[in-house]
């Protein structure tokens, strides 16, 4: 059963001849995967009737020569002679695993099919919209939990979420910001000069960013950057039966691990959506002045009278909210990790568009409230 | 001996050994190290034709390390490898093919491709390398395959995730055999699994290698496998391998690793069940 350089690239051939009145198929060379070639076609091809196989010429077989003979001796009826090479024992090896085996799922028509990824669709999106529900809820009791046994708050581990979602997010945050007002106050301003009114970019500026830019694009920043590490951290540890060792020792996750978190969004979410507001603000008068030749003072002193102070509560207020669903997200995304490593990154996905869909959403609801309420 | 006559001592050794054709596979001087850390120096191992080597190492010792090296996903720092006769080292991947063809590896998680059933899976380097094989007889092929391996006909269909971790290991199995190999990489087979389905596996790898007449390089913790199945067993301590031979052979020396290892609790367990088994066959 060895290979040697001489037989190992001699391709398999047959030659059909007659021999004391029955047909014999003489099969030579090589009968292994690599030297196979056309064969198995040529085999097919013959119809019989065949009486026998000769394989007195055959210098080496492997199982795939082998099946290929067991499935023609099958289907022609005929016996094998000249064997040299061991081959009648492979044959019958491989021969005793001759059962159907399928190959792929079965599948069920295209129409079928799509009718039913739409339901499961519809269904999915139901079940996480109450599978949230239900997570706020339990950080809701977690809360109260927490607030009945003020010893169980774990103050450090919410300040050390404190740097990560807040400390480390002002760089990426301010840069963005600042970046995004110089875009709105050129953008505008290229407008309103149709209507020799640049004065109102200052307006432009000052409102947009106060009442939605800052905070929303805060929570979009936010969501890509805390909620995905939420779901991944909650979802490794769910993995690797942390948040079970958790449970049996007596802490609950809800408490330890979903709480500090929520918290810590919950109130950097204003802080940070504050200052993403200011530093857009530098940056649209930071063009006003380059662009426009209207000085810091006056762009200042302009803002002062054109925004009103409930711009910046109607921010203010939004902050915490998105900052709950973002958290809220994040968490019940990662909690939700079972079975696989591909399930952690799947899940990860989930928390940061639902939670960029979610606030957004709220958004719209909250547009409509505060005109609704006067704050226009 | 001066350091120039060693090593042409060495590839002489090499070279009538492959010429007798009777080394599947020959390690001479591997050095691989990462970073500041070696993980092997010097080593030297040579692997007979048709035999079942044990490789056996504490946690650490590169045993993956080594079958990396040898099946070419680790490129060492110095040394010769010799697979069949032919250099490994430095051939580009297109030369290398024709010996890639003789091999088939089980990777330690079975690394079955996660968006293919398990039958597809055996299709792949068939499918890969000898396009020439129709798809009828291919699915054929990889029936037979799975059946051979001990996977129930259900398995065919199956996605790798809907796999317990001793089948997920078998459909491996199914995949490295997919084009019958001459030489067959084992990364720690057993590892993980109950001990009626590692027995299990043992017997069906002694099986395939006396059926297929198969060279396997098996590396393992599992003192039970090397007890049933392995004709000699390598020993990897101080960074080459330290001894080579049967478990008797290996027994008789007196490196501390090595008496510690077989002569430990669970290696004395082992001992006694192989003299159980023995007995009553007698």
């Amino acid at each position: 059963m060895d290979h040697t350089s001489a037989s190992m690239n001699k391709a398999a051939d047959l030659a059909e001849e007659v021999r004391d009145g029955g047909t014999v198929i003489r099969l030579s060379g090589n009968l292994s995967i690599a030297c196979l070639r056309d064969l198995p076609d040529r085999l097919d091809a013959i119809s019989g009737p065949v009486d026998t196989l000769d394989l007195s010429d055959v210098e080496y077989m492997d199982t795939i020569g082998a099946w290929v003979l067991h499935r023609t001796i099958k289907r022609l009826g005929c016996k094998v002679i000249g064997d040299k090479c061991d081959a009648e024992r492979l044959i019958a090896a491989v021969g005793r695993l001759d059962e159907p085996v399928n190959i792929r799922p079965d599948y069920a028509p295209p129409w079928k099919r799509v009718v039913g990824q739409i339901g499961e669709a519809v269904i999915n999106s139901g079940t996480t919209l109450l599978g949230l529900l239900g997570f706020f809820g339990g950080t809701l009791v977690a809360a109260w939990n927490v607030i009945r046994h003020p010893g169980r708050f774990r103050i450090n581990a919410v300040v050390q979420r404190f740097e990560v979602v807040g400390v480390s997010a002002l760089g990426i945050i301010g840069l963005m910001s600042f970046l995004i007002g110089i875009v709105i106050a050129q953008q505008g301003s290229v407008q309103l000069r149709q209507f020799g009114m640049e004065m109102l970019t200052i307006n432009l500026v000052g409102r947009l960013t106060f009442r939605e830019l800052g905070v929303l694009m805060t929570a979009i920043m936010v969501a890509g950057r805390s909620g995905s590490a939420f779901a991944a951290q909650l979802g490794t540890m769910k993995l690797t039966e942390e948040v079970d060792a958790m449970r049996t020792i007596g802490v609950s996750p809800m408490e330890a691990l979903v709480l500090p978190r929520t918290l810590a969004v919950v109130v950097m979410m204003p802080l940070l959506g504050f200052y993403s507001s200011i530093v857009a603000i530098v940056g649209g008068g930071f063009l006003c002045a380059v662009s426009l030749d209207i000085p810091p003072i006056t762009f200042i002193q302009r803002l002062r009278e054109v925004v009103p102070i409930h711009d910046l509560w109607v921010g203010l207020i939004k902050a915490p909210v998105f900052g709950v669903i973002i958290a809220l997200a994040g968490c019940f995304q990662g909690m939700q990790v079972e079975g696989n490593a591909e399930e952690v990154g799947l899940r990860t996905t989930a928390a940061v568009v639902q939670a960029i869909f979610l606030v957004i959403v709220i958004d719209a609801f909250f547009a409509v409230f505060f005109t609704w309420v006067g704050w226009n | 001996m001066a350091p120039e006559e060693q090593i042409a001592a060495e590839e002489s050794r090499v070279e009538k050994a492959v010429e007798n054709g009777d080394i599947a596979i020959s390690v001479r001087n591997l050095r691989n190290s990462f970073g500041d850390q070696v993980v092997h120096e010097g080593l030297n191992l040579d692997v007979r034709k048709g035999e079942i080597l044990g490789v056996v190492g504490g946690s650490g010792t590169g045993k993956s390390v080594l079958m990396r090296s040898i099946i070419g996903l680790q490129t060492p720092d110095e040394g010769e490898i010799h697979v069949f006769g032919e250099s490994m080292i430095g051939r580009l991947d297109d030369e290398a093919l024709a010996i890639r063809k003789r091999w088939g590896v089980l990777f330690q998680g079975g690394a079955l491709f996660s968006t293919l059933t398990v039958a597809e899976n055996v299709e792949v380097p068939i499918r890969e390398y000898y396009p020439n094989i129709g798809p009828v007889l291919r699915d054929e092929i990889a029936a037979y395959k799975i059946r051979m391996t001990g996977l129930p006909a259900e398995a065919g269909p199956k996605y790798p995730a809907e796999l317990s971790g001793g089948m997920k290991k078998r459909a491996g199995l199914a995949r490295a055999l997919a084009l019958d190999p001459d030489l067959l990489f084992l990364d720690e087979p057993t590892a993980g699994l109950d001990p009626i389905g590692a027995a299990a596996f043992d017997d069906q790898t002694r099986k395939l290698q006396q059926t297929l007449g198969l060279t396997v390089f098996l590396i393992t913790h599992d003192l039970d496998t090397l007890y049933s199945i392995c004709d000699r067993v390598a020993v990897l301590a101080d960074k080459k391998v330290t001894a080579v031979g049967t478990i008797d052979e290996l027994l008789a020396t007196d490196h501390p690793w090595i008496q510690e290892y077989f002569n430990g609790p669970r290696g004395r367990a082992a001992t006694a069940a192989m003299a159980r088994e023995q007995d009553k066959r007698r």
